[in-house]
């Protein structure tokens, strides 16, 4: 067993910390950063800006859309970096850090569900 | 500290206190204030969520919001947290372009931890000045 586990064919196994979360992380990162470019193309060339304007931009269906997805982006890209932290540094009580992680996924879960309900009164 | 000496050297994982014995470069409070902003981030969520929601809901909650956020502490905080998205953005960038092997280097990855530091702490002086209504 012990000589197999070497190279390609390392076995891995564990909290999933492998390619698949790395790249996670950063297909995430790319889809923010595009979105955060198109809300600050939207707010920043809209005339006469108010609240109804503001509004207007979420009372779109495809905009709706989007955010909701940036939003479940968000929230496997958060959830990787606090996984990150808490594997870093509680490293000397198993059971407190599994505490910490799932309070992590329980508050982004919580989350995304109050941006859905924001997202779908507008 | 580095200066103080243990008695009995310590195996096994490294702890968070035993990394503020290490003199960091620049890359590494880059690297550091990357984590620290996700953090904040992902702890005041439900603050970001409200205001999105204030500034949503209808004219009547947009002038609460207003009114909220006329107070100094919130605009502090949300000074606070523009920063923090501002230095993660930067510093994601510079981590998606090192992942692709550019400035790898020592001295152009200190000098984009520089740029970092230097784009989002101006973009955020801006805010600030923005918030506290001097343009």
């Amino acid at each position: 067993m012990a000589n197999n586990n070497i190279g390609a064919k390392r076995l891995v196994v564990g909290a999933s910390y492998g390619l698949r979360d790395w790249l996670a992380q950063r297909v995430t990162a790319i889809v923010m950063a595009l979105y955060t470019v198109i809300l600050l193309g939207l707010f920043l060339t809209g005339k006469n800006f108010n609240q109804v304007a503001w509004a207007g931009i979420f009372a779109m269906q495809w905009f709706k859309l989007a955010t909701f997805s940036v939003v479940i982006c968000l929230l496997y890209h958060a959830w990787v970096g606090m996984r990150d932290i808490w594997m870093d540094y509680v490293t000397h009580n198993v059971f407190l850090r599994l505490v910490f992680q799932v309070a992590t996924i329980l508050w982004l879960i919580a989350c995304a569900g109050y941006a859905a309900q924001i997202l779908w009164r507008v | 500290m580095s200066e103080v000496v243990r008695a009995k050297p310590r195996f096994g994982v490294m702890r968070l206190i035993d990394a503020t014995g290490y003199r960091l470069p620049l890359a590494g409070f880059v690297s550091i204030l990357h984590r620290a902003s996700g953090m904040l981030m992902f702890l005041l969520l439900p603050f970001i969520l409200y205001l999105l929601d204030k500034s949503l809901t209808s004219e009547t909650t947009f002038a609460e919001l207003q009114a909220l956020t006329s107070g100094v502490f919130v605009k502090l905080v949300i000074l606070a947290l523009s920063w923090a998205y501002l230095h993660h953005f930067c510093a994601g960038i510079r981590h998606l372009l090192m992942d692709l092997h550019y400035g790898l280097d020592k001295d152009s990855a200190r000098k984009s931890a520089v740029s970092v530091l230097a784009i989002s702490l101006v973009l955020a002086a801006l805010i600030a000045l923005k918030l506290f209504g001097v343009f």
